[in-house]
C-alpha cells in the first residue's frame, strides 16, 4: 500500500487514454484518490482554473496543488510515491526512458490520428505510412516484457495508447496497422500489458471506445460530403 | 535548415541498422568526453551548451553546416528518429531532444542543481518547458514564415504566448525563483529571435511583457547565455535569407 501523503484527486474523463495513463500509474503505486467525471463540452470552473494555460483533463490536484501534462504528472508521481519506480535509476536509462515517452506523444499518437480520422483518403494513407514507421522503431526497442524490463515503467503507461485505443480504432475504422506479422513483439506487449491485473482494471469498456470511435469516424466522412 | 522545429525527418533514409545508438547496452562511461552536435542559430542546441557552461563541463561542439542534404553521418547514426540537432555524445552514447538532454545534463552532473529541490516545483518547471517546446519556436515561426493577414494573426497568437509566460514568470527574478535554473535555460535561447519577430510581425516584447523583457536583459548578463547565443542581429538575416530561399519574399 502506497504511503498517505495528502488528498489526491483526479479531474478527467473516462475514455481518455490520457487521463486512463495517470489513474494506471495512481493505481500501480496503490495511492488513493478521488475520480473527478468532466464533462468536456462543458469544462468545471475548478479544471479551468486548475488549468488554465491548457484547459485539459487530465489534471492531478495533490493537497490543493494542480498538475496537468499526463507525463509531467506521471514523473511527479514517481517522485513522491518510490514504490514500483516508472523511471529508471541511471540518469542515460532514464533520458531515454522521457526520450521514448515522448516519442509516443509526437511521432505516434498525431499520424495514427491522421491515418483515422481524416476525410482525404491520400492524408489517411500517408498517416498509415507515417504509423508504420513509428511503430518499427518501437518494435525495435523492446527488449524485455515491458519496455520498463520486467515491470511496468513510464514508457509502457504512455504506449497504452498503442496496446489499447490503437486497436479500438482500427476496429471503428476498417486500419491495420498494429499487426502480428509487421509487429510481433508490440503485439505480444499490447496482449501482456492490456492484460496486467492492474491496467486491465483501469481501462474504459472496449466497446464503448468503439462506439465512440465509429462516430467521430462518422462524422468526419459525412462533413467532407 | 533543420533544427527540432523545422522539418520532419528525410524520409527513406531510416538508419534502422543504427538504432541502437539508443539502446542501453553501452557500458557505464569512465573518463568524460562531451560533445554537441550544434547548429548556431538553434535555440535547441543553446539550451543544451548553457546546461553544460552552467555546470562547467568541457565540450566540443561540432557545427552541422549542412542541415539541408548534408547531414554528417555522425548525426544521421546518432539521431536516426529525429535527425535533428541538438544531439548531445556524453562519451559516445547519444541523446537527442533538448529538453531531455538539459534534465540528463542536471542529473548526469548532480552539483549546482538546475531544478528545483521540492518535487511539486520541480513538476511545474517540467510544466512550463513542455510549454515552451510546444509554443514558442512554432509560434514565432508563424510568424517569419507567412505573409500579411496571415502573419498579423501569426503575431498576435506570439503575444498570448508571451503574456503566459509573463504570467508564469511574476515577480520573480527567474521562472525558478531567486536562481537561474531549468525554465530559464529552456526559454532564453528564443530570445536571440525575438528581434526577428519584432521587425516581422512590427511589434515590440517590451511593450507586450515587460516583466519578460527584463528577464531577459538580466539573463544576457550571464556568462554562460552571452557566450551561447548568438547575436540577434544575425539571427534577423539568417530568417530574411531563409525566406528569400523559400520564395516567401
Amino acid at each position: 500500500m502506497a504511503k498517505d501523503y495528502g488528498e489526491v484527486k483526479l479531474f478527467g474523463v473516462v475514455g481518455s487514454p490520457f487521463v486512463r495513463r495517470v489513474q494506471i500509474a495512481l493505481e500501480l503505486k496503490g495511492v488513493k484518490y478521488t475520480f473527478i467525471e468532466e464533462d468536456l463540452k462543458n469544462k468545471s470552473d475548478l479544471l479551468l482554473k486548475y488549468n488554465p494555460i491548457h484547459k485539459k483533463v487530465p489534471v492531478l490536484v495533490h493537497n490543493g496543488k494542480p498538475l496537468a501534462e499526463s507525463l509531467v504528472i506521471i514523473e511527479y508521481i514517481d517522485e513522491i510515491w518510490r514504490n514500483h519506480p516508472f523511471l529508471p535509476q541511471e540518469p542515460y536509462d532514464r533520458a531515454l526512458a522521457r526520450f521514448w515517452s515522448k516519442f509516443i506523444d509526437e511521432k505516434c499518437l498525431p499520424p495514427i490520428s491522421k491515418a483515422s480520422f481524416t476525410a482525404c483518403k491520400e492524408e489517411r494513407d500517408k498517416g498509415t505510412e507515417e504509423s508504420l514507421e513509428a511503430l518499427e522503431f518501437l518494435e525495435n526497442e523492446l527488449k524485455h516484457k515491458f519496455f520498463g524490463g520486467e515491470t511496468i515503467g513510464i514508457v509502457d503507461i504512455a504506449a497504452g495508447f498503442i496496446a489499447f485505443w490503437l486497436p479500438a480504432i482500427e476496429e471503428a475504422v476498417g486500419l491495420k496497422i498494429l499487426t502480428h506479422e509487421k509487429f510481433p513483439k508490440l503485439s505480444k506487449w499490447s496482449e501482456e500489458y492490456t492484460n496486467h491485473v492492474v491496467v486491465k482494471e483501469n481501462l474504459p469498456q472496449r466497446d464503448k471506445v468503439v462506439g465512440f470511435f465509429k462516430a467521430r469516424y462518422a462524422s468526419i466522412i459525412n462533413a467532407s460530403k | 535548415m533543420l533544427t527540432e522545429c523545422f522539418l520532419s525527418p528525410i524520409k527513406g533514409t531510416v538508419f534502422l541498422q543504427n538504432w541502437f545508438c539508443f539502446s542501453s547496452e553501452f557500458s557505464i562511461p569512465s573518463g568524460d568526453k562531451v560533445e554537441v552536435l550544434d547548429f548556431w542559430a538553434s535555440p535547441f542546441c543553446a539550451r543544451v551548451k548553457i546546461a553544460l557552461e552552467e555546470k562547467g563541463v568541457k565540450h566540443v561542439d561540432r557545427e552541422e553546416h549542412d542541415l539541408f542534404g548534408g547531414k554528417s553521418e555522425l548525426l544521421l547514426k546518432s539521431n536516426p528518429i529525429h535527425q535533428k540537432v541538438p544531439v548531445l555524445l556524453h562519451n559516445d552514447r547519444p541523446l537527442a531532444e533538448s529538453a531531455i538532454i538539459v534534465s540528463y545534463i542536471d542529473e548526469a552532473w548532480p552539483s549546482n542543481p538546475l531544478l528545483p529541490a521540492i518535487v511539486y516545483d520541480r513538476a511545474q518547471a517540467r510544466f512550463w518547458a513542455d510549454y515552451i517546446d510546444k509554443k514558442v519556436f512554432e509560434a514565432g515561426r508563424n510568424i517569419w514564415a507567412s505573409n500579411g493577414e496571415e502573419r498579423e494573426v501569426a503575431t498576435r497568437d506570439f503575444i498570448e504566448v508571451l503574456k503566459h509566460l509573463e504570467e508564469a514568470l511574476g515577480d520573480k527574478d527567474y521562472f525558478g525563483g531567486d536562481a537561474f535554473g531549468y525554465v530559464d535555460i529552456i526559454a532564453i535561447p528564443h530570445s536571440a529571435w525575438f528581434l526577428a519577430y519584432e521587425k516581422l510581425g512590427a511589434f515590440k516584447v517590451e511593450d507586450h511583457a515587460p516583466k519578460i523583457s527584463a528577464w531577459i536583459k538580466k539573463c544576457l548578463q550571464r556568462e554562460s547565455v552571452a557566450k551561447v547565443l548568438p547575436d540577434p542581429e544575425k539571427v534577423y538575416q539568417f530568417v530574411l535569407y531563409f525566406r528569400k530561399m523559400s520564395g516567401l519574399d
